[in-house]
């Protein structure tokens, strides 16, 4: 029987970029655990010798013709950021995080 | 005018090129109507009104200059689901993580239907990010379901349903991952169509779960779901998975179906879709409808579908996992909300904060649902397992359809739940979609028409027709030719006996 402990759920929430609280944790991890013992019956096909199916319709690379066409403008492009600065995202600092 | 909003979308196309009546007060029609009951229903998000009026206004004039309409569908009102981009709309697909975003290109169905004259009143509310089964999970509170207010209208295309059983519009767009077309159409009494996964360009689609989720019509009558079937569908460049092929015949089939004769069409009950677990009421209504099927002239015959058992739990591992990765794009850089960013926090930090705050608990539930089945040590017993299910489906869908034309089960196991009811238990809101995912992880067309009132709560049921993939109108002559034997059986279409909403003025 798979189980999903809260510190699992804790660590699922980083990997996944999610701020949980407490309460969350505590609520996420009973949730989480039935729901993955109620999906884990597809289990039962794991021995077996069947190929995977991702997609229903059979997928292809698909190439246009390398053209020039028209795009976004910096401004439509930048026009729903959160941040901009000289025509650019304006993000957090990205460096340093790791300890 | 009130009578305006009753009307078919065909017969509304037809009276505004006969000049019996103007696209504009089509358009002014609706918009009263919304303006009268949406405070109650609430099926809209935003209500585009000068710019519907004036798509309407461009169309009386091309009948006033004698031009040919733009399509069948030319002057006619519809509702789009908020999951579908309209440049100068906003597109929040029921999230506060988009919260008045406004996105600087059209979807494709959005230009196709532009392109046909069809008149958008607005955008419709939502399960967030298309994940549910009632459109409470919002970020903007509930849509009523106008058959009784104190239950869900279906989910995750809640809005779209409830338009069209409140008389706000005579069609909607949906969109399915799981059933989130077919199974708001089977509770709201309307007709609600899953095209073949691939016909309708997911271009402008907020994407859920790239390898299911589909785009599809919804209206009161099963011809007008094929007439706008075939203003959406096409081939599309833009979307890599588009399937390059002529859409298929579906108005021809509904007219075909419309005559009523069913002889030689081989109808498939699915074993598995059925018994325990289903409503009583659901279960003689459907019964009832395979007896009309019958009655029409069509071949019955049992068929076993064993892999359908898996479908819901595989359903749940491929969903979420391709829903974690998707909804990565929300990161709080280039659109959308940003929280905690006061010059100290990093990317990082900023990005969890607002992740925390712009989503719901089930897209919290589900990235974390897809996290897992995704890490390594677990991928191939929950994701590997879950693409082999798909496979066994495929397998099980090809043996029926070699044996039968079309399945048919019920769209869902119940009718509409109360508002609430579901909300702390995720496996009783999954199971909703129990009938209608086949369909989805296979990618053939499936569509539900309404079978009559349940005879224990006297709330709507929904039949729902599988057909294999590009043969979707074979599903559309079987639902034409019982919805006007069902009709012609109970007295009328099953959308007339809708509760009269009070109006507001």
């Amino acid at each position: 029987m798979p189980s999903i402990s809260r510190d699992e759920v804790a660590h699922l929430a980083r990997l996944a970029r999610l701020a949980v609280t407490e309460d969350e944790l505590d609520l996420f991890a009973g949730q989480l655990d039935q729901i993955v013992a109620a999906v884990a019956q597809v289990g039962e096909v794991a021995g077996q010798d069947i190929p995977p199916t991702s997609h229903a319709v059979p997928l292809t690379n698909v190439f246009r013709r390398d053209l020039a066409r028209p795009g976004l403008t910096p401004r439509q492009a930048l026009a729903a950021a959160p941040a901009a600065e000289d025509d650019r995202f304006r993000v957090p600092r990205i460096l340093g995080e790791e300890a | 005018m009130t009578e305006l909003t009753r009307l078919d979308a065909a017969d509304i196309a037809a009276k505004v090129q006969a000049r019996e009546v103007s696209a504009v007060e089509v358009a002014q029609a609706h918009l009263d109507r919304i303006e009268a009951v949406d405070r109650t229903v609430h099926a809209f998000l935003h209500v585009d009104t000068e710019r519907a009026l004036q798509a309407a206004k461009a169309v009386d004039e091309d009948v006033a200059a004698g031009r040919p309409p733009a399509s069948p569908l030319a002057g006619v009102p519809l509702a789009l689901k908020d999951v579908l981009t309209m440049q100068g709309a906003p597109t929040t697909c029921g999230s506060k993580m988009l919260e008045g975003w406004q996105p600087p290109y059209d979807a494709t169905v959005t230009q196709r239907l532009l392109a046909a004259g069809v008149v958008i009143l607005g955008k419709t509310n939502m399960d967030e990010f298309a994940m549910g089964s009632s459109t409470e999970n919002s970020a903007y509170g509930v849509t009523r379901n106008p058959w009784d207010l104190d239950r869900i209208p279906g989910g995750s295309g809640g809005g779209s349903s409830a338009a069209l059983a409140a008389f706000e519009a005579p069609l909607a767009i949906g969109t399915d991952t799981g059933g989130s077309i077919r199974q708001p159409g089977s509770v709201t009494g309307t007709v609600g169509v899953k095209p073949t996964y691939g016909t309708v360009s997911r271009y402008g689609l907020v994407a859920f779960s790239s390898s299911l989720d589909q785009a599809g019509p919804c209206a009161r009558t099963v011809l007008d779901a094929a007439l706008l079937h075939e203003v959406i569908a096409g081939h599309d460049p833009l979307d890599s998975t588009s399937i390059d092929a002529p859409v298929p015949p579906v108005v021809a089939a509904a007219r075909e179906g419309a005559t009523g004769d069913l002889a030689g069409v081989r109808v498939g009950v699915v074993t598995e879709l059925g018994g325990d677990g289903y409503q009583p009421g659901v279960l003689s209504a459907f019964n009832a409808a395979v007896e009309q099927l019958r009655a029409l002239g069509a071949e019955i015959v049992e068929v076993s579908c064993p892999s359908f058992l898996l479908a819901l739990p595989a359903y749940y591992l491929i969903a979420p996992s391709e829903a974690s990765s998707n909804l990565a794009r929300f990161d709080a850089m280039r659109y959308g909300l940003r929280v905690g960013d006061d010059g100290t926090r990093s990317a990082e930090e900023v990005m969890s904060l607002t992740r925390a705050a712009g989503f719901g608990a089930e897209v919290k539930r589900r990235i974390m649902l897809g996290t897992y089945a995704l890490s390594a040590g677990y991928y191939d017993a929950y994701y590997g397992s879950a693409q082999k299910v798909r496979t066994l489906i495929m397998r099980d869908f090809d043996a029926a359809f070699s044996k039968v034309d079309v399945l048919v089960s019920p769209t869902t196991p119940t009718t509409a739940f109360r508002i609430g009811e579901r909300t702390d238990d995720p496996m009783a809101m999954y199971r909703a979609d129990l009938c209608t995912i086949p369909s989805n992880l296979a990618g053939n067309a499936a569509l539900s028409v309404p079978c009559g009132l349940s005879d224990d709560d006297g709330l709507p049921v929904g039949l729902q027709i599988m057909s294999p993939a590009l043969q979707d109108h074979r599903g559309y002559r079987v639902a034409a030719a019982y919805e006007v034997a069902r009709n012609a059986a109970q007295g009328g279409p099953l959308i007339t006996r809708v509760p009269e909403l009070e109006v507001a003025h």
